[in-house]
């Protein structure tokens, strides 16, 4: 074994190197302070690690993004785990690098002779946090696609060459393919290259000069191995053991919906530990002392200007009073930035409307996981389809936009938030169902605004025969009412009813046998039947599909109110929707979409 | 290193109980805290290995009898099939297949692929047999190897049936390449 390693150490010099890197002189002795340039080092192997896994199941493009990320996430085998390694860990290095700096600038370690070092380091904070700025964007989820945007935006007002960088940096004029490629690029090679390259000069700039030893020393002198060893993988292992607990205790990385870029997203915010900045440009003495320069003052200079004090720091630093300005000047800094980002999560806890679009944006990163995992897996074009032509998420909005006016659902207008004025129209909730229709044929509720109480039909033929002559019926007729209104129901074939109407298939039969026979149902309207003396909407499929579809294309159509319509739109015939947006609607009013649970071990 | 070699500090008491137990400590500590991230992506990296392909195979209709008259030279049909790509579920073309009438009800159907090392096989006409054009393993019309072929196995016969219809629906699958017997891809 000896022989083997001598003969190793003798072509490659190995025990120099090792003696080198780990008899490093440290003056007092092992200190706890000095350990957070380790754990960084320790947090990028992390990264690396994790990262290269990420990659080789992360596909960059807009049709495949956020999908691999979600199979990642939902379907590979504890890859919720390892995006959450990776995601919290890029938390932790930024508190990490701000630890990293105060400790050297309170220990004086970026003074002469260590300008250079100092300099690296801070580029090393820079690159970091644009590692952690391109790798935001690469789920393509709507978080990191609004979040980003407002990012590269900023690169254009750099006066003269922003538009240009801007479309350099994305691949184009428009988010698309190229702008994750570029991102991916940046992400997962020209950064962590440089990184790379810039932490060896880091480590040897920091061996030429030495550490610098924080006086009074408490200890005799020691070398790096092994007791400052021993607290560097200590330290290491809490950092390890912070980010585990974050990950289990959010289960992972959050992934919101897929990008939409025709869906603005109240809930977009950079990461926190961006969110000074992004609070920053909300001040308001920037517009009003510097107008429409304002967001490149805000966004480019005055951040500029600030770093620009950290860099000349080692020069600032020489001077009698200069290490405790450089002191000062960070810890305000700091609190500055601290108090920013509390202002920003205080204005977001207290605001209705963001509270209203989180809530919005987990409905929709929740229902498309459902969508996803269905049987029809997600589409050639992209999983932002399968929410683009989801009754459930497509409806409420389409019905509040379009039919709420008149319309309600359930008391509300689709999507949960109150109405000022009364209906002028039936309540649609549970349309066609048995508990509806059979309302609907109560002489007590079939003028109540839930039903016809909004229309002119309150005067009409229909409210007039409930109110007359249902309301007259024996015992017997009753029961037959009971039947026609299961028969009548069943013809919608809702989802929620099928069970319910296979089992009862006699009564049906018996149902449909009083609509055509018994009660008078057939002298206005038709049901299976043609009649073109029908004054009333066809019964045939009422509350099916393709009945509702007709129905709001064209409600003036013979087969529904005729020249009778009573105000409502045609939205077919004039265009108002697209089939597609009329099928949704319908859908939607049917309760007829995919059903279905988060898969099990997606961490969620 | 920077410091001044003139004064060398101690080196660590080496030997000593307390200076075993620190490096012992750092070696597994150390060991525990790189190997939890490597860990982590254990499984992701893994994954593969837990997802199987249908062994079966799969049932893919290809042509008509009607238009394969008998006797006449092999012809080429794409198989086109479900086919489920990570989260992508397609109905696509998973590969081809040669298929020859050698009777009234009776066919032989090869999978494209060279036995050999995964190109696709050619029928010349000329030579009446398939041609790799990869290595150049040869193979008898009825998908024999030549005894010059690199191919371990005569070309992988697939099994098919004829419907009351007429049509033709083979049962494609994927076998390993480069072994002596056919072996399904799982």
């Amino acid at each position: 074994m000896k022989g083997l390693l001598d003969w190793l150490d003798d072509r490659t010099g190995y025990r120099k190197l090792a003696k080198e890197a780990l008899f490093e002189h440290i003056p007092g002795g092992a200190r706890w302070r000095y350990v957070w340039g380790s754990t960084l080092t320790f947090a990028l192997f992390i990264q690396f690690v994790t990262g290269a896994i990420l990659w080789m199941a992360y596909n960059p493009s807009s049709q495949t993004a956020w999908e691999s990320v979600y199979y990642i996430q939902h379907q590979m085998a504890g890859g919720w785990f390892l995006r959450g390694v990776h995601h919290y860990t890029a938390q932790i290095m930024t508190v990490l690098l701000v630890l990293h700096l105060m400790q050297v600038l309170i220990d004086g370690a970026y003074k002469a002779p260590r300008e250079v070092n100092f300099w690296t380091g801070l580029i090393l904070l820079k690159l970091v946090l644009a590692l952690s700025l391109t790798g935001y964007l690469l789920p393509w989820d709507q978080k990191g696609y609004w979040a980003t945007k407002v990012a590269t935006n900023i690169l254009a007002i750099v006066p003269l060459i922003g538009p240009a960088l801007q479309k350099i940096a994305i691949g184009g004029s428009d988010y698309g393919h190229h702008t994750l490629s570029r991102f991916f690029a940046l992400h997962a090679g020209i950064l962590p290259a440089m990184v790379v390259a810039l932490i060896a000069g880091h480590i040897y700039l920091f061996r030429k000069h030495g550490i610098t030893a924080k006086q009074p020393y408490k200890k005799p002198d020691a070398k790096f191995w092994p007791d400052q060893v021993l607290m560097d993988t200590v330290a290491c292992l809490a950092v390890l053991l912070t980010v585990l607990v974050l990950c289990l205790r959010h289960h992972g990385a959050p992934l919101s919906a897929p990008a939409e870029p025709s869906e603005p997203f109240g809930a977009a915010r950079p990461d926190w530990y961006f969110l000074f900045l992004f609070q920053f440009l909300k001040l308001s003495f920037l517009t009003e002392w510097f107008g429409h320069h304002g967001e490149l003052i805000g966004a480019i200079i005055i951040p500029g200007v600030l770093m620009g004090v950290l860099f000349a720091m080692p020069f600032i630093g020489r001077w009698r009073l200069g290490h405790r300005f450089n002191l000062a000047y960070t810890v305000i800094l700091l609190a500055g930035a601290g108090w920013l980002t509390w202002q920003a999560l205080e204005q977001d806890r207290n605001s209705p409307d963001y509270q209203r679009a989180v809530a919005q944006a987990d409905r929709n990163a929740q229902r498309v996981i459902e969508l996803a995992s269905g049987p029809q897996g997600i589409p050639l074009t992209g999983a932002a389809d399968l929410l683009r032509n989801d009754p459930l998420t497509q409806g409420p909005r389409l019905f509040a936009k379009n039919c709420a006016s008149c319309h309600h659902f359930g008391g509300h207008d689709g999507q949960g938030e109150p109405v000022k004025d009364p209906p002028s129209a039936p309540d649609l909730k549970g349309f066609a169902s048995r508990e509806w229709i059979a309302g609907m044929l109560d002489p007590a509720q079939i003028t109540a605004p839930h039903y016809y109480g909004g229309t002119k039909f309150k005067e009409g033929k229909m409210v007039r025969f409930v109110q007359r002559t249902v309301a007259k019926y024996d015992d017997e007729e009753r029961a037959a009412l009971a039947d026609a209104i299961v028969a009548l129901s069943a013809e919608a074939a809702l989802p929620a009813q099928q069970a319910l109407d296979q089992r009862e298939a006699a009564r049906l039969a018996a149902g449909r046998k009083a609509i055509t026979d018994t009660l008078s149902c057939l002298d206005c309207h038709t049901f299976h039947n043609e009649d073109e003396d029908a004054s009333a909407p066809d019964l045939t499929g009422y509350g099916s599909e393709t009945w509702l579809m007709g129905m709001i294309s064209d409600p003036t159509h013979t087969r529904f109110y005729g020249s009778r319509n009573d105000r409502m739109p045609e939205f077919g015939k004039d265009e108002r929707l697209s089939e597609r947006e009329i099928r949704l609607l319908a859908r939607w009013l049917r309760g007829d979409w995919h059903r279905g649970g988060v898969p099990a071990g997606s961490g969620e | 290193m920077s410091h001044d070699p003139s004064t060398p500090p101690a080196d660590p008491p080496d030997g000593d109980r307390r200076g075993f137990l620190t490096k012992a400590l750092c070696c597994g500590l150390g060991g525990v805290a790189a190997a939890i991230p490597a860990a982590a992506g254990l499984g992701v990296l893994l994954d593969p290995l837990s997802r199987k392909s249908d062994a079966s195979g799969t049932l893919a209709r290809i042509a008509t009898l009607d238009s394969l008259p008998i006797g006449d030279k092999p012809q080429l049909f794409p198989v086109i099939a479900t086919r489920v790509d990570a989260w992508n579920r397609t109905t696509a073309p998973v590969g081809a297949v040669y298929v020859r009438r050698t009777g009234e009800k009776t066919l032989q159907v090869f999978h494209t692929t060279c036995p050999h090392a995964g190109c696709a096989v050619e029928f010349r006409e000329e030579k009446q047999g398939y041609f790799c054009p990869c290595h150049d393993s040869t193979f008898s019309l009825e998908g024999r190897r030549s005894e010059q072929s690199p191919a371990a196995r005569d070309l992988d016969e697939l099994e098919y049936e004829i419907r009351e219809n007429g049509e033709i629906w083979v049962r494609f699958q994927n076998y390993l390449t480069g072994h002596k017997e056919k072996v399904p891809v799982a």
